[in-house]
């Protein structure tokens, strides 16, 4: 069977995200790239998968630039065998719509059976690629998947939903999964792995390469610029006085001043 | 512009959320005649009369038994073929579970533009431009479509006010949706254990961090959001120390809310809790820490033991609300 995990690049959360000045652009300096929380379930789940077949492959996928290859690799050094980067050089400003064209280029071209990617990306929190590139492949997708059992080429998959409902579907393969965090626990990356990791085969191709024209892949969704969140103004922090009088403080301006009770 | 607004329902209920979309909708629609909504599920057709007077002269209804559980593609289908039969330049949700599912499968089907999880939103050409949180709140998008003939549009719950048209007759005209593949079947939808709102749609919330020390202490935030009808939060420290279960986790690896009020109580202000909870209007913080960071973003504080403090709010609200 084979299996590929998609991954997206970034920043890591603990990152300070500082604007340029004219607001277009996020600087790069600063910040530190570190594998989409989400997509750490997403590879555990395809190397699961694999361990419990007892044969595949793990693919693990990301469409990016230069410094995703360090994180594929990491995915490698976590029992992944085969790396793929397909570069967006020229197409950083891609929508999800483009980046979702270009990964089913890729899906297609390894004639995956299975894939992976995390539920959301903690950049743009969109959730939105996995599902587009399974309507474009013409197949199912379940997105925040806490609970994945294949039998033969059926999936039994539980998704969780408001309220704390839990929606739980049968779904045929070839399809997508995006991971939840309760699905299961990433494992590290074990020192030989790291060692073995360097030496496993990676591919570095274009959109072309997976027979995307790139003439098909203009944003239709743009981010004009940013701007910070407007500051809150100071708030009311009351200490070192008696608890009672503090709470009651609190609880008229929640009455009075906030309105809110 | 024309805008179609998918009105989301569970178990035969209208959510409150589809009220905010439908009341942003009339907005950029301008008139009742460019507004219609769309309803998706078995018996919806009875519901269509529920949103006269929301801004929708037609309700499209896509109702069959095939719909009665949650389906993406019977779900994908029912909506498509409303914009079939309304051709409308904006397709307008919510950013929910549901919304997230059906949006994106539009638009990839329509090769149209999408744009999720808005705070704001205006109309701009046949499109629309508006911000959008990102980087767990760390910095707002100005975003926008750019010349795509259909737009999918999904904005962010309890941010937008919901206030009735007082025009639209919401006409029902049914639709069908076209049946799935069978590739992927809905067995089952299990019931939540709450019958509160839920985190997500709450515009209260109590929340406990790793302060708690376990889950029976919970029992005290319990006390006090039934008094005031509030959800319980928690943060993940909570979660992972398993004082409190997943779907009550909030900031970035949890759920994003946006309640009126946000108590939070032993939580430090970890920049990812802070992700999920920061644009709440109001936000109450109870930590012994007099420098934890979740004092620099509440609006009211008090510096002391949740402990003493919790069940002293229970109390004063139970008078208060008498
Ligand atoms: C990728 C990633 C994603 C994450 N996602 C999330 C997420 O979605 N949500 C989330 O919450 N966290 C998330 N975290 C974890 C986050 O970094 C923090 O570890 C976590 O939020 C801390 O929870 P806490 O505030 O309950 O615990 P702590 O930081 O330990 O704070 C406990 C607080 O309680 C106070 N306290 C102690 N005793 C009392 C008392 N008796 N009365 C009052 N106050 C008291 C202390 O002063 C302290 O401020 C994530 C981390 C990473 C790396």
């Amino acid at each position: 069977m084979k299996i590929l995990v998609l991954i997206k690049q970034t920043p890591d959360t603990e990152s300070k995200i500082r604007l340029s000045g004219d607001g277009k652009s996020i600087e790069q300096g600063d910040i530190k790239y570190i594998i989409n929380p989400y997509d750490e379930f997403a590879i555990e789940e395809g190397l699961k998968l694999k361990e419990k077949l007892g044969s595949g492959e793990v693919v693990i996928a990301s469409f990016g630039g230069e410094t995703a290859k360090e994180l594929i690799v990491k995915g490698l050094a976590m029992g992944g065998d085969r790396g793929l980067l397909i570069s967006n050089a020229g197409l950083e400003g891609a929508d999800s719509l483009a980046i979702a064209k270009v990964l089913t280029g890729a899906i297609k071209a390894e004639k995956a059976d299975v894939v992976f990617c995390g539920k959301q990306a903690i950049d743009d929190d969109n959730m939105h690629v996995g599902t587009m590139a399974a309507e474009m492949l013409g197949w199912p997708h379940v997105n925040v998947v806490t609970k994945f059992d294949l039998n033969g080429t059926t999936a039994r998959v539980e998704r969780e939903v408001e309220g704390g409902k839990v929606e739980v579907y049968d779904v045929t393969l070839p399809a997508i999964f995006g991971a939840h965090k309760s699905l299961n626990t990433p494992r590290y990356a074990s020192l030989p792995g790291i060692m073995k990791a360097k030496k496993k085969p990676f591919d570095l191709k274009t959109p072309g390469d997976v027979g995307v024209d790139p003439s098909t892949l203009k944003a239709k969704a743009v981010i004009k610029g940013y701007k910070y969140p407007p500051e809150k103004p100071k708030g009311q922090i009351f200490a070192g006085e008696p608890v009672e009088v503090m709470v009651e403080k609190v609880v008229k301006l929640l009455r009075q001043e906030a309105k809110v009770i | 512009m024309k805008v179609l607004v998918f009105v989301e329902q569970r178990d035969g209920k209208i959510k409150s959320s589809a009220h905010e979309a439908l009341t942003v909708g009339f907005k950029l629609a301008g008139s009742s005649a460019n507004l219609a909504a769309v309803l998706v599920g078995q018996g919806v057709a009875g519901l269509s009369g529920q949103l006269a007077g929301w801004g929708a002269d037609t309700v499209y209804t896509a109702d069959s038994a095939d719909l009665s559980l949650y389906n993406i593609q019977g779900y994908s289908n029912g909506v498509e073929a409303a914009i079939k039969a309304f051709s409308p330049d904006v397709v307008l949700g919510v950013a929910s579970p549901m919304g997230r599912d059906v949006f994106p499968r539009l638009a990839a089907r329509m090769d149209g533009a999408i744009l999720t999880d808005l705070t704001s939103i205006e109309a701009a050409g046949n499109g629309v431009q508006g911000t959008k949180p990102m980087y767990s709140g760390k910095c707002i998008a100005d975003v926008a479509t750019d010349g795509a003939k259909i737009s999918f549009v999904t904005i962010r719950q309890n941010v937008f006010p919901s206030s009735k048209a007082e025009s639209g007759n919401a006409t029902a005209t049914p639709v069908t949706a076209a049946a799935g593949d069978g590739k992927i079947k809905t067995i089952e939808i299990r019931k939540g254990k709450s019958a509160k709102p839920d985190l997500t749609e709450a515009s209260l919330i109590i929340s406990g961090g790793r302060a708690m020390g376990n889950s029976e202490n919970f029992k005290i935030l319990a006390d006090c959001a039934d008094v005031i009808g509030a959800t319980i939060g928690a943060s993940r420290a909570a979660v992972d120390s398993g004082y409190a279960t997943h779907d009550m986790q909030v900031g970035q690896t949890g759920k994003t809310v946006n309640p009126n009020l946000y108590i939070a109580c032993g939580i430090s202000g970890s920049i990812q809790h802070m992700a999920g909870m920061r644009t709440s209007k109001v936000i109450v913080a109870v930590n012994t820490d007099k420098d934890a960071p979740i004092f620099g973003v509440a609006s009211y504080g008090i510096v002391g033991d949740l402990f003493k403090v919790v069940p002293l709010l229970t109390e004063q609200f139970k008078t208060l609300l008498k």
